[in-house]
This record gives structure tokens, C-alpha cells and sequence, in this order.
């Protein structure tokens, strides 16, 4: 049982959270101008990262606000919880 | 036309079947429903000094911007939810709706203003073993030193989305909770309470 | 009333409080203070159980939760248990056992004559020999687990209560021995929060068992001072009888806590155990460690024990063990055995020393009371099955461990055995720490730390007592320092302060065999699983390599006490067995639990009425008045349907439908999902969320909204009102309220920081009443104040607000059903009060309340699907056939890249459909597949799936939705619903609005 740090409300268990998958995906910004892989890259590819990986998570019995968490994947240790909008989104595609 | 409704308790039943006090049982836990006048879920932008103004005057207590925190004047309590919303709970001594008050006073922000009043109640537990019985469903850190006076938190308690709000050391504690979900809290807690005994306070 | 073989003097025993308990059937005394096991020792009980696979006869070997044979049935039917550890189970008055794995009785086992044919029992034997022909393994497995197999469950409800109690602190200390003790007091002297745990009853761990002298007191008196000074400490809290059972992730430990299983009498209030989750900033982990037996020929006839629980039993239970004792031992910690054996009148014929002229503190004091020591010397075998009559000694070669010279006897009825001492890493592993095999000590230890954790004493190898206060201290004082209490100094170890000399331990994982390792033989590895040495070496000879491999090939170590004796000395006979070193063979794995955890204790609470939340709505109360029938929606209870007198459900559907259809009925649909949409960009956010058009929406008018995923799939429907310019009420379905929210906060919060807008859920403050049929206006309007309700001024989709029965209320003009309908939210405080004013108001026309199941139908001869039953996630709107609602005026919305994607739009998708069957009067089971032909060879191509289907009241004829490949350009076809085999139902493809195709009813 992970205890995650909400940006907000600080250390709570983890059942408290809703996991939301890879954090910091940007939406491409004309979907009609992109081509049907570029779109099915955005929508099921992810990085599934051994190692430091960026996700997002909702504090969802909290402070109801999503925010971005690193956590190593293989010791489950969060090294960071960020607010959006803290750290740039890497572009993607 | 119908005569004027009286409003509905969600656990009037529940809490009915409770003994109303057991002056044998020292470690027993007091269980009350609170009402509340309001209860009125708001949202604002406070960056903006202005609506910060506001809300304060209409309010007469400022909103608190630390995380998990209460403000209180008299018979307005402001709890903190999220970075841009909060609770506001009035007893049922307040004199205004403060529902109106703050939907005039607020005209042209940027706000949500919305009616709980009917969504949510309000479980109280007091006595010794309160925090005990907390404990024995939720995973917050429930000690003085941490969740002190002030305090309120957004949890689950047993499987159910609750607010805490500590009221005193005795420990106190106010439970705000859903309505749909109310009755399953009280089952919970009468579960729970088996051990210290449970009072319904009067 | 003591037992006979119960000494005069001594023990940690209450003698004033004896106690009577039932072992297989005959009666028993011992004291409170005793165990099961130390009582039936007391009696002279040495014989408790059969083994696993041989039913060989065997006695208690330990003390603690690493007994391996001392496992009993414990109780009486409902509250009995299984597998129960004899030595871990506290007396009480009225305790009744039985041992497990033996028939007809523990004395006579029949099944002790596959002993007889152990050798034809190799290790894999079950694997090699029942698996051909294959399909016969259910009946090979049916047999075997009826001859294997360890006690019985019980088949009643448990009566007794579990808790769950969440815990907070700084320093969490798994264990009251020497270092444990001095940790937590170190710790909770400096203020910070301490819980410290033991599973034993009685806090003090080695030291309860030992007969020592802390600074000339004896040690129970260092831990009494100890515990005074703990217990005046309000952040400190004690937790005697608890388990720390596992270790997870960011220093997460689960604690059993045995609060009444000690006690024969329950007062139905305090739970028979709970289990303590704690969350500790740092953990010490002060578990001790387990001594080692020495694995020899017939090294498991009952008689034959650890060293150490020798002496616990004579020390602080005050058992006499025998009359005449060996101690068999390869390091010097034995020894002090030997002084307590002595102590309670047992004569010692000798102590079996490996080593050559042993010559450390102990084994000087021991040759002083003028015990024969046998140095280079090892045990070959015991004489004797139930009882021991007798070992049998040869000499040893220090340097290349080979057995020499002649054999002789000592006669004996009890061997005491130590092989040095585990570590006990159970937790340390758990939590992902490293283990390093440390040679010098011959036994794993910690090696680096994964979370905020140190292992202090015997289970870090520190094996000398002084050292290990030492530690316990510094750990205590640095774990408290680094949680932000103390400043990180440490007081004195005045407890002890004296080291002992010793000679270093000869490391032997088994006595060596003068012949071939892998001929099958009596010396016993695992005693719970009945492994032997040449199991080990037959599997290694059969090409086996890892640990791993080997534990589930001879089953090593997979009993419920998970090798905590065995498994050491099963790892270093592999190293020999494959010529490697032990610390290159590794561990298994530790996982939790350490010890076995009822199931009756993980469930806690969460049972019956709580095992999941059941949500009411606030005319809960009358439904159930009403005798109505439920259906779980999500965790909503939902009015299935009303029955009347003696209706089967048939019967009150068809009623409750054609009430609606003819006059008017009512339906309670609070569980609706409804968020509150406020802000300036209200607006633009449904642009964004919906697929259709939003912009020309006016005040007052409600809209039907389809969602979809980022995939283009549909994933929640419903109407939203729009109540101002910046206001809307968005209704979202039952289920499905909750993951609608979270997905359009993601969107605001995270991609649309721009969009000003927020999000409130209201789904639970308003009660939510439909009035369904024709007869709805007249009903409301008997009610409804200041709201001209004529069709033109309050047309269908629009909202209204106005009072009804007393109420402010908002009206919406939605249907669900086809017909003229209102649907009335009031604050759920007034919801009951709503309710029963509208069945006091219909009563002229015969108003029905109605349940899902009536609605359901209602709906699907309205063609309109329910997401999560009719949709699964893989429809897109034209599948439904519901391009009408994708306005081609919007550059974007969520999901509308998709819906161009190749696959999106294929033409041979599963399609929305209608089906009609031949014969009128049958309904088609949901769920079954739609098929091209009613014969042909299997596998026959499957078309699609029937989603909803009802016997349509209204209609007079069967109804069906069901999605078929390409179903939009197969109306009028015939196609087939297989039902089994034999079975084929013909129906026609149609349209799937089957009632009222033009919307006149619910538009007048």
C-alpha cells in the first residue's frame, strides 16, 4: 500500500487515489491534420518505463485534483508529486 | 395545497435504534446527527484579490487557504476542499440563508454556488474512544499532533468518501458525509463501536 | 494436578490458576502461563502428530512459530481451526485439540506404511507418476488430497468478530527481546510515537526462555524495569500477542493481534482477533532468530528437540524432558542447554560436539559439572520410533567432514540439537532488503535496506547479548533522530556488559552419510513436508539448479512454516549436492505472511451489510413499504419492481408497463448522476465533451448528450439542462456518475486550464421522481405552483423551475419511455415528501410506481440503448445508429479523430438492430449469439449478440436489441439466435424503435 504525495493535502494512502496512467501526454493540438498513426500513438502508446516513470494520478477521495507523480517503477518509491502545470509536458508525437 | 414539508433525515432510523445514553460505560462514543442550515459547496477563483474581498465580507471570516484547514466565525465555518473550493456550514442559529446571500453578493464572479443542504449530513462523535473507532476505518493519521483543532480532511472512512473535521480534544470529531452513503456509515460505526460501547447524545 | 513430568519449582507459570484442556479425546491440567505444547509436555505427551507424506510419528521440536509438527485441530465446530501451532497457542480452561494427518488415531496411522515405501517415493513422484493419461489427473488429484491434506475447515458461519485498525508512528520495533526492548525505550524516551510488537504473550523474548543474569538479576527482572518505564510513556504502545505478518511497500506492516483467542470465555463485544495496519516512519526490526536442527539419521523421532526450546521449556515453563539427555551441537550456544537440563534433574550422558576440543566460557563451565563431551563426534542415528531409547555416535574429520571409526551407543531418551542459528529475515526480505550470506557465522543477514528499516540484533547475526542491547539502543536512538525526536545520542548499556568467548560454529547442513547422499534415508530437512537430504541430491542429480526449482520439485519449505527450520540447512545441502557455494544458491523468497492468518481476520469487518456500501436513495424507506423488489445498480439499491399480492416479476412488469403506456406511472430515479456545470466557459466545455452542438441552446431547454472516450467509443450518455448562460445540469447514468466526473476534471484540469468552468456533484442533493404516461400533466398540475404547464409554454426538452408539493423544484420535460413525462428534482431532504404526494395525487388515475425492469422495457421499445448494458466500450454513435448526433459543425471534440480511424469506419462493424422472432411468443435469452444459418458445421460464424430483450406488453409480441456485423443493411433479413446445440431461435432484423417511431407520444 503506496502512501503518494498529493501536492495538496500531502501524505495520504494510497487508497485514497485513482491511478490515471502516464502523466504529461499532450493531446495533439489539430487531430483532424494528423495521420491515423500519429493518433493511435497518442491514444494507446505509453512508455511503461523500468525505472523512473512520470504518471498521473487524481486524489480522488481528497482535494479531487489530478497531479503528476514519479515513482520508480521497480522499488515502487515516489521521488516527486508535482501540480499540473509545475513541469512541462513533454510534446508527444 | 400541501401543508409546509419538514425536511428528512437520511439516518433518522439508524440512529434511532441507538440507546440514548449509558452513563455505566466510560469508554462508550457518543453518536448525534448535526443539522446544518447550510451547506453550500463553492467554488472561486482567489487569485483575484478582489473575490477574495468578497467572499470574506459576505462570509465575515476569511477562507482559508491552507490545505485541510477550518476558519470559523460564530456560525459560519468555512472548510477548505480543494485550492479553489471550499464547504461553508452554517448552524441553524445563522440568521440569513447565506445560499442567497452569497448568490447576490457574488453576482458577476466567476463562482459556483451550490445547495448540499440536502446532499451531505453531518455525523458527530465525541468521547475518549472516537479516535479509536476513527481509526478503525480510516488510514489518516488521526493523532493530536497531526490532526489537531482546525483540522478537516477530505478520507474514506470503512469504504465510504467522508470529510473530518476535528472539533475538539475530547476527541470530537464532525463526519461529512453523503447522503446515499449516510446510513451505511452509521451500520459501520455501530459495527465498530462494539468494543466501547455507543451512545446516541442528546 | 500438575502433570508428572511438571517441576516443583520454577517457570513463568501462574500455579495458582490450573487449568483443564483435552488433547485427542483425554483430559489434561497445566497452568496459565502454559501452551499447548509446554502443557503436553508437562503430561508427558510426546507424541502429537503424524507426518505429511511418510505418517511418520512426531513430537514438538520447538518452542515458537518455527514448530513444524506440533500442528492441531483446535476447537470445536464452528469456531474450529486448523493447522494451529501447539507451541503458539496460550491455554485457557476448556481448550480442546486434536492432532491433524492421522487416522484412525495419532498412535495407530495406517497410512505410516507408505513409510514402508518411502523409498519408492521419490521426490517429483506425484508429478511423474499421475500425469498420464491425462485426462485421469482430476481423479488422481480427488484421491491424493484426500490422503494428504492437514486438518479440517470448519463449515459453520464464524461467529466471532475480526477488526481492522489503522496505525500511525515513528518507530515501529517488531520484537521485545534484549534488542528490541532497548530500542523502544530508547525511542520513546525522546517523545516520538513507539508501537513495539511481539507475538508472544508476554514480552521479553530469548530472555523468557533463558536462565541469565543481567548484572547479577536475573534478566526478567531488567525486562520488567524495562516495561514499568514503557508503560508510563502515553506515545508508547504495547502490543503483546501480535504478529508482524508483512512487510510492504513504503514501510506499510500488517500486525496480527490475538486479542482473545488466549481466553475460553468471549463477551461477544471485543474482537477474537484484528489486525493492526501500521504505517511507520521507521521500522526496527529486532525478530530474533531461529536455531537450526542438525539433520541425521532419524533426526525426527519425537524426543528429539532445538537446544534452545530444551531450555525454554525447563525455564519458563518448568517441564522435566526426560530422564537422560545427549545435546548434539556444533557451536558453543548449546551448551548453556546442557546447564539447564542439568538444573532440572535430567541427567546429561554426553554432549556430540563436531568440533575438535571445544573450549570456549560454556563448554568449560559444562566439562566442570562433569559432563562426557564427545568432541569430532556426530550423531548417525536414533534408536527407538515413538520414544528414543538410544543414539548412535561416530567420529568425524574436522577438515574433510567424513564419518570414520566405529559407531557406539548412548542411551537416552531425549536429544536436544543445534546446528548454530538463523536469522530471522523474514521481514527485512519482505520489505526488499538484501540478504548476504555471511560466513563467518554461517547464517544469512541483512544485507542493504530497501525502505526506512534496521535489523538489530540475533536477526542482524549479532548473537552476542551485550552487542545486542548495544545495538537495540544506538537503533532505537537513531530511528526516533531520523523521525525528527531525540538529538541522536544514546545512553549507556548498563544492562550487560560482559562478552562471552566462544569458539566459532563447524558448519554442517547435514550429518555426512558414509554412503551415496542420494539414496533415499532417514535424515529428515523438512519436517512439515517430510523432505530428506537425498530428495535434495536426487533433485540436483535430475538437473536441478535453482533454489526455486528445487523448493517446488521436493517441496522444501512449502509447509505453513515455510521452511523457517529447514530451509537453511536445505540450501546448503544443494551447495554440496551441486558443489557451489551457499551464498551463490540464495534464498527463496520470504513473502508474507510469516505465520498463517485467518481468512476470518483479512475479511475484518467487511461482511454482510458491510461488505460493500449499499446506497439508498432518500424514498428508499418507502419503497420498501411497498414490498418492492431490489436491483443492485452500482452500489445503488433500485426498485426492481413492485409486486402486488402474489405477482411473479412477469406479471407486475406487465402491469407497471401498460400503466405507463395507458395512464401514469412513477419511477424514482435519484441515482442519476448529476454534476452542476458553472462558469463562462460552460458552454464551450460541452462543445468540447459532447458530440453534438451545444451553442444554440437556450435557457430553459435541455439537450441529449452522447460521450465518448478519446477512442471514439461511447462511454456515457444523458441530458443536460441548461438552467443559465453560464449554468447547465449535466445527468450522467447511474454507474457510471462517478467515472464521468473524474474523466471531465482530467480534461479541465490537465489539457483545458483555459476553460473556466467548475464542477460540482450533486447526483446525491437532489431526489429525483418521474411522472411517465399520459395522464402526468393532469397529475402535476394538481400539485406544481407557478408553472404554465401547456405544451407550448413548457414543450418537451425544456426545464422549468417552480414548486411542487410544497417544494422548489426544477422540472425537466425528458422521457425515457416514450411518453409524456416530467421528471421533478426537489432537494433530497423533501424527496419522500415529493414522492408521496405524487401517489396521493394520482391516485384518480390509477398511479403505479414502476422499477428498473419496467423502464428497461419501456425503453427498448423506444430503441434507446443503455450504456453498460447495451454498449460495452467497442461502439461508436454510428454503430448505434446515432449519426444524427455528431454535428458536422465542430473542428473537435473528444473522440472525433477516432471515429475517422480505419476500423471506426468499416462497414461490416456490429451495427444497433432490432430483432423480432418468428414466433411472437418467444423471448430471446440476452447474451446469446446471432448466427447466419440454423444448420451447418461448427464452428458457425457468430454475426453478433442480443443486448436487451423482453415480451413487450404493449406490443403483444416479443422485443430483442442486439448488434450484428453490417446490421444496418440486413433489415428484413432472417437470421438465427443459437440457444445450444440443438437449439435455434429464427427471427427478423428491424429497425430497433419499435413503439411510437415519430416521438408523438412524449411531444404532446
Amino acid at each position: 500500500m503506496l502512501m503518494i504525495d498529493c501536492p495538496w493535502c500531502g501524505n495520504r494512502d494510497e487508497s485514497e487515489f485513482m491511478y490515471g496512467g502516464e502523466g504529461n501526454i499532450v493531446r495533439p493540438q489539430d487531430p483532424e491534420s494528423i495521420s491515423d498513426d500519429s493518433w493511435s500513438d497518442y491514444l494507446f502508446m505509453r512508455k511503461n518505463t523500468k525505472g523512473l516513470y512520470m504518471e498521473q494520478w487524481l486524489h480522488s477521495y481528497g482535494c479531487r485534483r489530478w497531479f503528476l507523480a514519479e515513482r520508480e517503477t521497480v522499488s515502487y518509491e515516489i521521488l516527486n508529486t508535482h501540480k499540473i502545470g509545475e513541469i512541462n509536458p513533454e510534446s508527444k508525437s | 395545497m400541501s401543508e409546509i414539508p419538514t425536511a428528512k433525515s437520511s439516518i433518522e432510523k439508524e440512529l434511532n435504534s441507538i440507546p440514548t445514553f449509558n452513563t455505566l460505560n466510560e469508554s462508550s462514543v457518543f453518536i448525534s446527527e448535526k443539522r446544518f442550515k447550510d451547506h453550500i459547496n463553492l467554488r472561486l477563483d482567489i487569485s483575484d484579490d478582489g473575490n477574495v474581498d468578497a467572499l470574506g465580507n459576505i462570509l465575515g471570516v476569511e477562507v482559508p487557504i491552507e490545505p485541510n484547514t477550518v476558519n470559523i466565525n460564530g456560525e459560519v465555518s468555512v472548510l477548505w476542499l480543494g485550492p479553489d473550493e471550499w464547504l461553508i456550514l452554517t448552524t441553524e442559529c445563522y440568521p440569513n440563508s447565506m445560499l442567497d446571500r452569497l448568490s447576490k453578493g457574488l453576482i458577476g464572479k466567476v463562482a459556483s454556488i451550490v445547495d448540499m443542504s440536502g446532499g451531505q449530513t453531518v455525523i458527530n462523535l465525541d468521547g475518549p474512544n472516537s479516535m479509536n473507532l476513527l481509526a478503525k476505518g480510516c488510514t489518516l493519521d488521526l493523532h493530536p499532533r497531526v490532526f489537531g483543532d482546525g483540522k478537516c480532511a477530505q478520507t474514506i472512512i470503512a469504504k465510504t468518501g467522508v470529510i473530518i473535521r476535528k472539533i475538539d480534544n475530547s476527541p470530537s470529531y464532525d463526519l461529512i458525509v453523503r447522503r446515499s452513503y449516510a446510513d451505511y456509515l452509521v451500520l459501520w460505526i455501530k459495527d465498530a463501536a462494539r468494543e466501547y460501547g455507543l451512545s446516541l447524545a442528546k | 494436578m500438575r502433570g508428572a513430568y511438571r517441576l516443583n519449582s520454577g517457570g513463568r507459570l501462574d500455579r495458582d490458576r490450573p487449568l483443564e484442556f483435552t488433547f485427542n479425546g483425554r483430559i489434561y491440567s497445566g497452568y496459565v502461563g502454559d501452551t499447548l505444547a509446554s502443557a503436553l509436555l508437562a503430561n508427558g505427551v510426546r507424541l502429537v502428530g503424524r507426518s505429511f507424506k511418510y505418517h511418520r510419528p512426531r513430537g514438538i521440536v520447538g518452542s515458537g512459530s518455527e514448530e513444524p509438527n506440533a500442528l492441531v485441530q483446535l476447537g470445536k465446530n464452528p469456531r474450529t481451526s486448523p493447522n494451529q501451532i501447539a507451541t503458539q497457542i496460550e491455554l485457557y480452561d476448556g481448550l480442546s485439540a486434536s492432532s491433524v494427518n492421522c487416522w484412525p488415531s495419532v498412535k495407530f496411522d495406517i497410512r505410516s506404511l507408505t513409510g514402508m515405501f518411502s523409498s519408492l517415493l521419490p521426490p517429483g513422484f506425484y508429478y511423474k507418476t499421475f500425469m498420464w493419461p491425462r485426462f485421469l489427473w482430476g481423479l488422481y488429484e480427488l484421491i491424493l488430497r484426500r490422503s494428504g491434506g492437514y486438518g479440517v475447515a470448519p463449515d459453520m458461519k464464524d461467529p466471532d468478530r475480526y477488526d481492522k485498525i489503522n496505525a500511525h508512528c515513528d518507530v515501529l520495533i517488531v520484537g521485545s527481546g534484549p534488542a528490541g526492548l532497548s530500542a523502544a525505550v530508547e525511542a520513546g524516551r525522546t517523545g516520538a510515537r513507539v508501537i513495539l510488537v511481539d507475538e508472544q504473550a508476554e514480552f521479553g523474548g530469548s530472555i523468557l526462555n533463558a536462565n541469565e543474569n543481567y548484572h547479577k538479576s536475573h534478566g526478567m527482572n531488567w525486562v520488567s524495569s524495562i516495561l514499568d518505564e514503557l508503560k508510563l510513556m502515553p506515545e508508547v504502545t504495547l502490543l503483546p500477542r501480535s504478529t508482524a505478518f508483512g512487510y510492504y511497500d513504503h514501510n506499510f506492516v500488517g500486525v496480527l493481534e490475538r486479542v482473545t483467542d488466549h481466553s475460553s470465555i468471549s463477551d461477544g463485544l471485543s474482537p477474537r482477533q484484528r489486525i493492526w495496519r501500521v504505517r511507520a516512519k521507521e521500522v526496527v526490526l529486532a525478530t530474533g532468530s531461529i536455531e537450526r536442527p542438525l539433520v541425521f539419521q532419524n533426526n525426527d523421532r519425537p524426543g528429539v528437540m532445538l537446544a534452545s526450546s530444551v531450555s525454554a521449556y525447563i525455564n519458563r515453563y518448568a517441564v522435566k524432558l526426560g530422564s537422560s539427555a545427549v545435546v548434539f551441537t556444533n557451536n558453543d550456544s548449546a551448551y548453556s542447554s546442557v546447564l539447564d537440563l542439568l538444573s532440572s534433574g535430567v541427567d546429561v550422558a554426553g554432549v556430540i560436539d563436531p568440533r575438535p576440543k571445544p573450549n570456549g566460557t560454556l563448554p568449560n563451565i559444562v566439562r566442570s559439572h562433569g559432563v562426557p563431551i564427545f568432541d569430532s563426534s556426530v550423531i548417525v542415528d536414533v534408536k527407538g520410533s515413538k520414544n528414543i531409547r538410544a543414539v548412535e555416535l561416530m567420529n568425524i574429520d574436522y577438515d574433510s567432514k567424513k564419518i570414520y571409526g566405529k559407531s557406539h551407543k548412548l542411551r537416552c531418551d531425549l536429544v536436544a540439537v543445534s546446528g548454530g542459528w538463523n536469522p530471522t529475515v523474514h521481514l527485512h526480505s519482505q520489505s526488499g532488503g538484501t540478504l548476504r550470506y555471511d560466513v563467518s557465522k554461517s547464517c544469512f543477514v541483512p544485507g542493504i535496506n530497501s525502505q526506512n528499516e534496521q535489523s538489530v540484533g540475533s536477526c542482524n547475526g549479532t548473537f552476542d547479548l551485550k552487542e545486542c542491547i548495544d545495538d537495540g539502543i544506538k537503533a532505537g536512538s537513531r530511528a526516533a533522530y531520523a523521525t525528527g525526536f531525540g538529538v541522536g545520542e544514546w545512553s549507556e548499556n548498563t544492562a550487560c556488559t560482559d562478552f562471552q568467548t566462544e569458539d566459532p560454529l563447524c558448519p554442517m547442513w547435514k550429518v555426512p552419510s558414509s554412503g551415496n547422499e542420494s539414496k533415499w534415508t532417514k535424515q529428515f530437512v523438512d519436517f512439515q513436508t517430510d523432505t530428506s537430504s537425498s530428495d535434495i541430491y536426487i533433485a540436483a542429480r535430475e538437473g536441478y539448479e535453482s533454489i526455486q526449482h528445487v523448493k517446488r520439485y521436493t517441496t522444501l519449505g512449502m509447509g505453513n512454516d515455510q521452511g523457517k527450520l529447514g530451509n537453511i540447512n536445505g540450501i546448503g545441502i544443494l551447495a554440496d549436492a551441486l558443489g557451489q557455494d551457499i551464498s551463490d544458491i540464495g534464498t527463496t523468497t520470504f513473502r508474507p505472511n510469516y505465520t498463517p492468518i485467518s481468512y476470518g481476520a483479512l475479511a475484518g469487518p467487511d461482511k454482510g451489510i458491510l461488505f460493500d456500501p449499499v446506497r439508498k436513495t432518500a424514498i428508499h424507506e418507502w419503497h420498501e413499504a411497498a414490498g418492492a423488489k431490489f436491483e443492485n445498480v452500482g452500489q445503488w439499491k433500485r426498485p426492481w419492481f413492485y409486486p402486488r399480492g402474489r405477482e411473479f416479476m412477469e406479471e407486475a412488469v406487465e402491469r407497471e408497463c401498460l400503466a405507463v403506456r395507458e395512464s401514469v406511472g412513477v419511477l424514482d430515479a435519484s441515482t442519476l448522476g448529476k454534476i452542476d456545470i458553472k462558469g463562462p466557459n460552460a458552454t464551450d466545455f460541452l462543445e468540447r465533451v459532447y458530440t453534438n452542438s451545444w451553442r444554440k441552446l437556450q435557457v430553459g431547454q435541455c439537450r441529449y448528450g452522447l460521450m465518448l472516450g478519446e477512442d471514439g467509443m461511447v462511454m456515457d450518455d444523458g441530458v443536460t439542462a441548461k438552467l443559465e448562460d453560464d449554468h447547465y445540469l449535466m445527468h450522467t447514468t447511474s454507474s457510471g456518475a462517478g467515472n464521468v466526473m473524474n474523466w471531465l476534471e482530467l480534461w479541465l484540469q490537465t489539457e483545458w486550464p483555459d476553460l473556466n468552468v467548475y464542477l460540482t456533484s450533486v447526483t446525491d442533493q437532489w431526489a429525483t421522481i418521474q411522472i411517465n404516461g399520459p395522464n402526468s400533466r393532469n397529475l402535476l398540475s394538481k400539485i406544481c405552483e407557478g408553472i404554465d404547464l401547456t405544451n407550448d409554454a413548457f414543450p418537451y426538452m425544456a426545464v422549468r423551475r417552480g414548486v411542487v408539493a410544497g417544494v422548489q423544484a426544477r422540472i425537466f420535460r425528458v422521457s425515457f419511455v416514450g411518453e409524456l413525462s416530467y421528471e421533478i428534482n426537489v432537494n433530497a431532504d423533501y424527496g419522500l415528501h415529493l414522492w408521496e404526494s405524487v401517489i396521493g395525487a394520482g391516485k384518480n388515475y390509477g398511479i403505479t410506481p414502476f422499477g428498473t425492469e419496467a423502464m428497461h422495457l419501456l425503453r427498448a421499445e423506444k430503441g434507446y440503448v443503455i450504456v453498460g448494458q447495451d454498449t460495452d466500450g467497442s461502439m461508436t454513435p454510428s454503430d448505434l445508429g446515432m449519426n444524427w448526433i455528431i454535428t458536422k459543425r465542430k473542428d473537435d471534440f473528444l473522440g472525433k479523430r477516432s471515429l475517422s480511424r480505419e476500423d471506426s469506419i468499416r462497414t461490416d462493424r456490429k451495427q444497433l438492430v432490432g430483432l423480432i422472432t418468428e414466433d411472437p411468443s418467444t423471448v430471446i435469452p440476452e447474451g446469446s449469439q446471432v448466427i447466419s444459418s440454423s444448420s451447418g458445421s461448427v464452428p458457425v460464424p457468430m454475426l453478433g449478440h442480443i443486448t436487451s430483450s423482453y415480451m413487450s406488453p404493449t406490443l403483444g409480441h416479443s422485443i430483442a436489441l442486439g448488434f450484428v456485423e453490417g446490421g444496418h443493411s440486413k433489415l428484413g433479413e432472417k437470421v438465427y439466435v443459437s440457444i445450444n446445440d440443438s437449439k435455434v431461435i429464427s427471427a427478423f432484423i428491424s429497425n430497433p424503435v419499435f413503439y411510437d417511431p415519430q416521438g408523438k407520444r412524449q411531444d404532446v
